[in-house]
């Protein structure tokens, strides 16, 4: 039965109309509320194409529920920073020129953002263990790290 | 809307030739670039080969565009071609806008192909830039009164240089209207060419090109409002999902609609053997494809499997064979190359070696499912599509839906990483099979399992080589042959519906090819004979194992055969594998460029294995590998660790020596460089497509896996030999060649074990280690 829900995405309050509590919030972010961003890569929650915050924690978004997130702070690519107001790791990639097709990116930088929050000076180490289940199709992992290095060493 | 103002109003500069028509670029191209622009082209002249309107104009502010016949697939070209057009029409780089692959916005470039995107179409654009530039000087000739000789352009200015007042920007010479000069041209696609009137610049005045230049799309991907194909919506558009059956070439038989009544909104659609369904939201599709219950007709595909497919390979009795062909090398050939006679070489060797070597089928496995949508209506379509060759995808929708070619437009947008003929053609030839059957727009997006088991694969290649030496361990007789499955069985462009899954499975007949290519590699021995024979497609028809293109297609599994044998003939003689190679290679560029990556590496002269390490666990060596394409010249050294105790293979370092001529953006080199380093490494270390009898079994990224962090080389390093004045060559695929043979001749050093077979995966490694 179709039933009405409120996600808080990127500071907004959006009304959705759901006929399936189940369906994944990816669908909801990108077919109710026409994000562009996360992206569809696997729906098995294997690579990360997906991924969003959840209250500030990178979640696949592949394989969580809608309904499960109401009442949740969801945070995508697009609301951790924009060109006028930039994410330091979003800053930091755009110096690195990271990507190639950047299909993979959503996992990437808010991964990469989850950790530097958590550890804002990570080693070597610990960035490619924060990043040792993502996938990238292209080969951009090196660059990713030295993002992460680059936006760590920012005021 | 185009303004009134600007749709008739028609100047003649009769002084220059030039007939320039009235046409608003800017409501054309906003409306381009905003939704591919569904029809706002009426008004520009004709998009054909032979006119500069095709190429260039220039809008009423003076920003300048450049239509680009060609498409990006995630190398971030559109930087460098700005560069090119900015360098000889004589603006700054930022007042270039590049339209890419719309089918009917840009001329035919052939799409992206063989990493020819500046070889073949930088000189295309670049011409028709100097050509552009050369007409403004004369009108601004005429309308300053100054002759031609006291002119020049710099930033979109022609200005006197007697006078400095005399001047007159490009934006009032012609803004937004078009150069209507003749171009005269050759060839089609991708073997396009033009020669025009203007002179193009010499090395020494470059401003533009060569210099470093960050890539245009980086900060709409990295702030995630970039549009790819994938988040491109219409108004009343459908979501749909495609049914593929678990066992290969079976077709439906019954479908039971009542298994998704309960999903709001889904709908199935059955064409022939083509089975879909759609719903409104996306969700509903996918549960749909998920629930239908389907019926399939008998099918027994009789596989080999992925475990016994080089032993049926071997068996196999070639469909085709290269044809003779003399010559020494150069460009990667379809037909072998003979020099000598092998016989006689053989007949005086001392010694005679051979090795067989392994490259297994794999998945594109591009990082998104394709995605393609589809507007049919009125006796004609238009597509959204990433596919690399939008002109071939607007011709083989055409053929698939019966409708005139001029009445199909294909509009490229970005989309995943895509590495030649992946499956986004057949997603959007199933949205316009799918479009025209509802008569609403369709959207199509695979599922992960389709992605990997269905997308057309990159041939199985076994390659065998033999050698003679005389005693003084010299190569004087070499024999080559690649056996494997065709590189267009699949064809490379789906320009005919016989090239799509919605054509096989709607009747179209069989179009598979059998031809493989073999690398240009240009050793010269006294007696050599390099060729290949093809074998026979595991199925004809609508083939979970189609193979055709995989980046770097001549190059991959090839040379890992041929840069291995080499290491193994270093080795019986216990030469060192560079110096050896340097014997047989005759030009000087093939020298600097192997000499550049041994001077970066450190590489002391010596010969494998390396012999030092006693019985530890953990074992390092270091491997080179050399290959010559297009006259992009690539020397490559890989430095591993082996740990003997699990197989398991570090990449401490990799060293790539790079020389692909006049280099235009050496950001973008380095970055498209140091990412193939990263993906041919996996798809050495990782990559082979699992079949059994009846269907491929890796669907997912743990039945497929690719590379990840804790296994890409920790080092790469990047040594680019610019060549002033030298053609552009490429570097889109260039280095993925030497990759596999660099690794384990490497490999080889530390350990004193030869691994003959791709995958190097822990399991193999392990096992041969434990044989040896």
């Amino acid at each position: 039965m179709a039933e009405n829900l409120t996600l808080n995405v990127d500071g907004k309050p959006h009304t959705i109309t759901i006929d399936d509590p189940k369906m994944p919030l990816l669908y909801a972010l990108r077919d109710e509320l026409g994000f562009h961003n996360p992206r569809f890569g696997c729906g098995l929650g294997q690579c990360g194409a997906c991924t969003v915050h959840i209250d500030g924690q990178a979640v696949r978004s592949c394989v969580t529920p809608v309904s499960a997130v109401a009442k949740r702070k969801i945070t995508t690519l697009a609301g951790l920073g924009t060109q006028e107001k930039p994410h330091k790791l979003q800053t930091a990639w755009i110096e690195e020129q990271v990507n190639q097709c950047a299909y993979c990116i959503n996992g990437w930088i808010m991964t990469g953002a989850e950790l530097l929050a958590r550890n804002p000076h990570p080693t070597d180490a610990e960035i490619r263990e924060a990043f040792a289940d993502l996938i990238c199709r292209c080969g951009t992992h090196n660059a990713a790290v030295k993002a992460v290095k680059r936006a760590a060493g920012m005021a | 809307m185009l303004k009134a103002n600007t749709l008739d109003r028609r100047t003649f500069l009769s002084a220059t030739g030039a007939l320039v028509v009235a046409i608003a670029t800017r409501a054309e191209f906003a409306k381009a670039a905003s939704v591919g622009g569904t029809n706002g082209l009426a008004k520009r002249p004709p998009v054909t080969p032979g006119t500069l309107s095709s190429y260039i104009s220039i809008e009423p502010d003076g920003m300048v565009v450049a239509y680009y016949g060609k498409v990006d697939g995630g190398q971030g070209l559109e930087s460098a071609i700005a560069q090119l057009v900015a360098e000889e029409i004589n603006v700054p780089w930022e007042r270039v806008r590049i339209v890419m692959g719309d089918s009917a916005l840009t001329v035919n470039m052939g799409g992206a192909t063989a990493g020819n995107a500046i070889r073949q179409a930088g000189p295309i654009m670049r011409q028709t830039a100097a050509e552009a530039r050369r007409l403004l000087i004369e009108m601004a000739s005429k309308v300053l009164n100054v002759p031609t000789s006291d002119l020049v352009a710099t930033d979109g200015v022609v200005h006197s240089l007697a006078d400095p007042s005399k001047r007159i920007t490009y934006a009032q010479l012609i803004g937004g209207r078009h150069f209507d000069a003749a171009v005269p041209f050759t060839g089609k696609a991708q073997s396009l060419a033009v020669k025009v009137q203007a002179p193009l610049k010499q090395p020494s005045e470059f401003k533009v090109i060569g210099k470093p230049m960050p890539r245009r799309d980086m900060p709409g991907k990295v702030f995630g409002t970039l549009q790819q194909v994938s988040d491109f919506r219409l108004p009343n558009m459908l979501h749909a999902r495609t049914i593929r059956p678990t066992t290969a070439g079976a077709v439906p038989v019954t479908v039971d609609e009542s298994s998704i009544a309960d999903i709001p909104g889904a709908k199935v659609v059955r064409i022939k053997d083509f089975l879909a369904v759609v719903a409104e939201k996306e969700w509903n599709a996918v549960k749909a494809a998920k629930a239908l219950k389907v019926t399939w007709s008998p099918s027994k595909p009789n596989f080999p499997t992925h475990e016994k497919l080089y032993d049926h390979m071997r068996k196999a009795t070639p469909l085709a064979r290269s044809p003779e062909r003399g010559g020494g090398g150069g460009e990667e050939a379809a037909g072998g190359h003979a020099t000598g006679s092998l016989e006689e070489g053989f007949k005086q060797a001392a010694r005679i070696m051979q090795a067989e070597y392994q490259y297994p089928m794999q998945s594109h496995a591009s990082m998104g499912p394709a995605c393609g949508v589809a507007d049919v209506r009125d006796g004609g379509a238009t597509v959204w599509t990433s596919t690399q060759k939008p002109y071939d995808c607007a011709a083989g929708i055409a053929d698939l839906l019966e409708l005139p070619p001029e009445k199909v437009r294909a509009v490229w947008m970005f989309g995943t990483g895509s590495y030649a003929r992946n499956d986004q053609g057949d997603a959007v030839a199933d949205a316009a099979l799918l479009s025209e059957h509802l008569g609403r727009p369709v959207r199509v997006q695979y599922m992960r399992h389709e992605g990997l088991a269905w997308d057309p694969k990159g041939p199985a290649i076994i390659t065998l080589s033999r050698a003679g030496l005389d005693a003084s361990g010299k190569i004087i007789a070499y024999e080559h042959v690649s056996k494997g499955f065709s590189n267009n069985d699949c064809s490379t462009r789906e320009a005919r519906a016989s090239d799509t899954l919605a054509g096989m499975l709607t009747g179209a007949p069989i179009n598979s090819q059998s031809a493989l290519g073999i690398p240009g590699n240009n050793y010269i021995f006294d007696n050599m004979n390099v060729r290949w024979e093809v074998v026979a497609p595991l199925m004809d028809r609508a083939s979970p194992l189609r193979t055709t293109h995989l980046r770097d297609p001549f190059g991959v599994p090839h040379l890992f055969g041929m840069e291995s044998f080499l290491d193994e003939i270093a080795v019986a003689t216990q030469s060192d594998p560079i110096e050896l190679r340097m014997r047989y290679l005759k030009s000087e560029r093939e020298h600097d460029v192997i000499r550049a990556a041994a001077k970066q590496f450190g590489w002391d002269t010596r010969s494998s294995p390396r012999n030092t390490q006693g019985s530890a666990n953990i074992v390092m060596g270091r491997g080179f590998a050399y290959r010559q394409m297009h006259d992009t010249f690539v020397a490559t050294i890989a430095e591993v660790k082996v740990h003997r105790d699990t197989g398991m293979i570090e990449i401490e370092r990799m060293v790539c020596a790079h020389d692909c001529g006049q280099i235009v953006n050496p950001e973008t080199i380095k970055h498209v460089i140091d990412r193939q380093m990263v993906w041919q490494t996996g798809r050495t270390l990782f990559e082979e497509v699992r079949f059994d009898e009846n269907m491929v079994t890796s669907v997912d990224w743990l039945t497929y896996p690719v590379i990840k962090m804790p296994s890409v080389p920790k080092v790469i390093d990047i040594v680019l030999l610019d060549r002033p004045g030298i053609a552009f060559s490429g570097a889109a695929e260039h280095a993925c060649g030497p990759i596999p043979a660099a690794i384990g001749n490497a490999v080889f050093d530390a350990t004193g074990v030869r691994l003959r077979r791709v995958p190097f995966t822990p399991e193999r490694v392990k096992a041969a280690l434990s044989k040896a």
